[in-house]
């Protein structure tokens, strides 16, 4: 792969949203290297999805400077798409078309990439290529929806909450194929509010609260910046990061 | 071009739009089925007239009996009696035309409103004063005439086939992409390079795929079972169908290009639908309409439909004879269409 931006996958700086009175994003800033792993750590109304939305150029930020892959949203929508990876959170695929036909409608928007059957593989659905979607468990749903995004063999993946809601094995199955997408070259933003999962993918994390990044480093590094344990038995978390951060609990219920 | 194994996109979205219809037993039902089990009650509720006797009530009174001895005589003439309390409502209901109260002479109640009662009071009236002993002065010679497609359900079948077009483009295409759009698969699949004009276009295009059952199967049987005639030219009728459906399709984008929930969406389809529903002449001639509401009537695309297929199918219409009514289809079509998208949400 050619590096035309220093090895620089995207970056963006001081991106601002406001929805009225409502600052969503606030002056946030962030630069990710080709074939890295960026975590999106925070609580849910941090600011986590609308950054990756400005990111994906699905919204635009009020104020800011976005850069994917050396391009601009606004001059080359098109050839971009063809090299991202997108998976939104909300996403509901339609129920009544098979696992083959579904991942074969987004096959067609993009003018390369892998075999169907091939993508099929790497999700682990060959099994059910032909079951309707509506009658996936939440994992093999979400595996789909990855398989869509990796359609077009795409440099950068964006993954918002990929895992939220799913069981403990889902969740892993899900972090192997990401594993692999790393291997190969691929560089990955996710958002979470999972610890675990940003200390197992991610090479690096932001945290992000109220629309800014407070911390921003290697998980363990982060981790490591509490000092010692106050407590000989419990491990050092991203959670007690946040917590030591901003005093409040990471999935604390607003 | 390689697409691993998929389509062209376009053929991609036609095919998973057809899908999502086919798998759908309820979008079925309205288009297949439905127009199917309208007719075949149309056809037993309004049987054809030529052979209908005149339903006649007597008030059951002194000299009832008299009387109906000879309207039995008169062949075209079902006499019964009633009692007074009954008659408003026989009146009301249709069970009788007119009601006859004995005496010299007889008293008809019946209301002139009704085509029927006007028309069984000519027939009483003649029963009664021939009976009485009035001379004929001559006796004209009836020509018995049946004009095939005169039936009720034969000009209702067009209209049906009319408001199903209608109703599968406007319905169909709306729901499908608020539904997509509630479940934020619109935006997901704007997040890939699919064009966006290919979606609109797959819409449509998947829409006129469906077109041909839904206009085939209705008027086959139509005509092989109720006898329908088919006057027009295969080429025509299929003209004014895509005609119809394209023109009705552009509607059906508008109605969905902001609506972001089912509550909204259905609202704003009934408030297009209704009118059509009601003035657009499907199960009643639109001429019946006052001549003041005339050019509203006429620019409803149900109306230009309608009338198009009735023309075609009935008279065997030329489209240059129903060039007007595919003008104002043409119209619907494009004015819509482009302002749904220019407001389109894809969000």
């Amino acid at each position: 792969m050619t590096d035309r931006s220093n090895g620089i996958a995207f970056q963006c700086t001081g991106l601002v949203k406001r929805y009225g009175d409502v600052v969503a994003v606030n002056g946030l800033s962030l630069a990710v290297h080709r074939g890295e792993c960026f975590g999106l750590l925070g609580p849910n109304g941090a600011g986590k999805t609308t950054t990756i939305e400005i990111l994906e150029g699905l919204l635009a930020p009020d104020a800011g400077h976005v850069e994917v892959l050396g391009l601009r949203w606004d001059r080359d929508e098109h050839a971009l798409r063809q090299r991202l990876g997108i998976q939104l959170q909300e996403t509901q695929l339609a129920d009544k078309l098979t696992v083959e036909e579904t991942l074969k409608l987004f096959r067609s928007f993009y003018t390369r990439g892998r075999d169907v059957t091939d993508l099929l593989r790497m999700v682990e659905l060959e099994g059910k290529r032909k079951s309707w979607v509506s009658k996936l468990s939440g994992g093999q749903k979400q595996r789909l929806s990855v398989a869509c995004a990796l359609a077009g063999s795409p440099d950068v993946l964006f993954l918002d909450e990929p895992t939220t809601g799913l069981d403990p094995q889902s969740r892993r199955q899900l972090w192997g194929i990401l594993n692999r997408f790393r291997a190969d070259g691929g560089t990955i933003l996710l958002t979470t509010h999972y610890m675990d999962e940003a200390e197992v993918l991610c090479d690096r994390v932001a945290i992000v609260d109220q629309g800014n990044v407070i911390a921003l480093d290697a998980p363990k590094t982060l981790i490591a910046s509490l000092g010692e344990p106050k407590v000989i038995t419990h491990h050092g978390t991203l959670e007690d990061v946040f917590m030591a951060l901003t005093g409040r609990h990471l999935r604390e219920e607003q | 071009m390689s697409r691993g194994g998929a389509s062209h996109p376009i053929v991609e979205l036609s095919l998973a739009r057809l899908r999502e219809i086919f798998r759908e037993p309820e979008a079925l039902f309205w288009a297949f089925v439905f127009p199917i089990l309208m007719s075949v009650a149309m056809a037993m509720a309004f049987p054809s007239s030529s052979n209908a006797p005149t339903r006649v009530g007597v008030r059951q009174a002194a000299g009832a009996d008299s009387l109906m001895a000879i309207l039995v005589e008169s062949k075209t003439i079902t006499p019964r009696l009633v009692v007074a309390e009954a008659e408003a409502r026989a009146l009301r209901d249709g069970d009788v035309d007119i009601v006859v109260v004995p005496g010299t002479p007889p008293t008809y109640r019946y209301d002139p409103a009704r085509a029927e009662s006007r028309a069984a009071r000519l027939v009483v009236d003649d029963a009664l004063k021939r009976a009485a002993g009035r001379t004929e002065p001559w006796t004209a010679s009836d020509q018995l005439v049946s004009v095939p497609g005169s039936r009720y359900v034969d000009w209702l079948l067009p209209g049906l086939v009319g408001m199903g077009i209608v109703a599968t483009s406007v319905w169909g295409i709306a729901f499908s992409i608020v539904q997509a759009r509630m479940r934020k698969l619109l935006k997901r699949m704007v997040a890939s390079p699919m064009r966006r004009s290919h979606y609109l276009l797959a819409q449509v295009l998947a829409r006129m795929l469906f077109l041909l059952p839904e206009v085939a199967i209705p008027l086959l049987f139509g005509h092989y079972v109720i006898g329908m005639p088919m006057h027009g030219s295969i080429a025509a009728l299929v003209f004014v169908s895509v005609a119809g459906a394209l023109s009705t399709g552009g509607i059906g984008l508008l109605a969905a290009s902001r609506a972001k929930t089912f509550e909204a969406i259905s609202g704003m389809v009934n408030l297009i639908m209704l009118p059509m529903w009601i003035a657009s002449g499907v199960f009643f001639s639109a001429s019946r309409f006052p001549a003041a509401v005339q050019p509203f009537v006429q620019a409803l695309p149900l109306t230009a439909l309608v009338d198009s297929l009735r023309a075609v199918i009935l008279e065997g219409a030329s489209l240059a004879s129903i060039a007007g009514e595919l003008a104002i289809l043409a119209a619907w079509g494009v004015i819509p269409f482009v302002i749904a998208l220019r407001i389109f949400r894809w969000r």
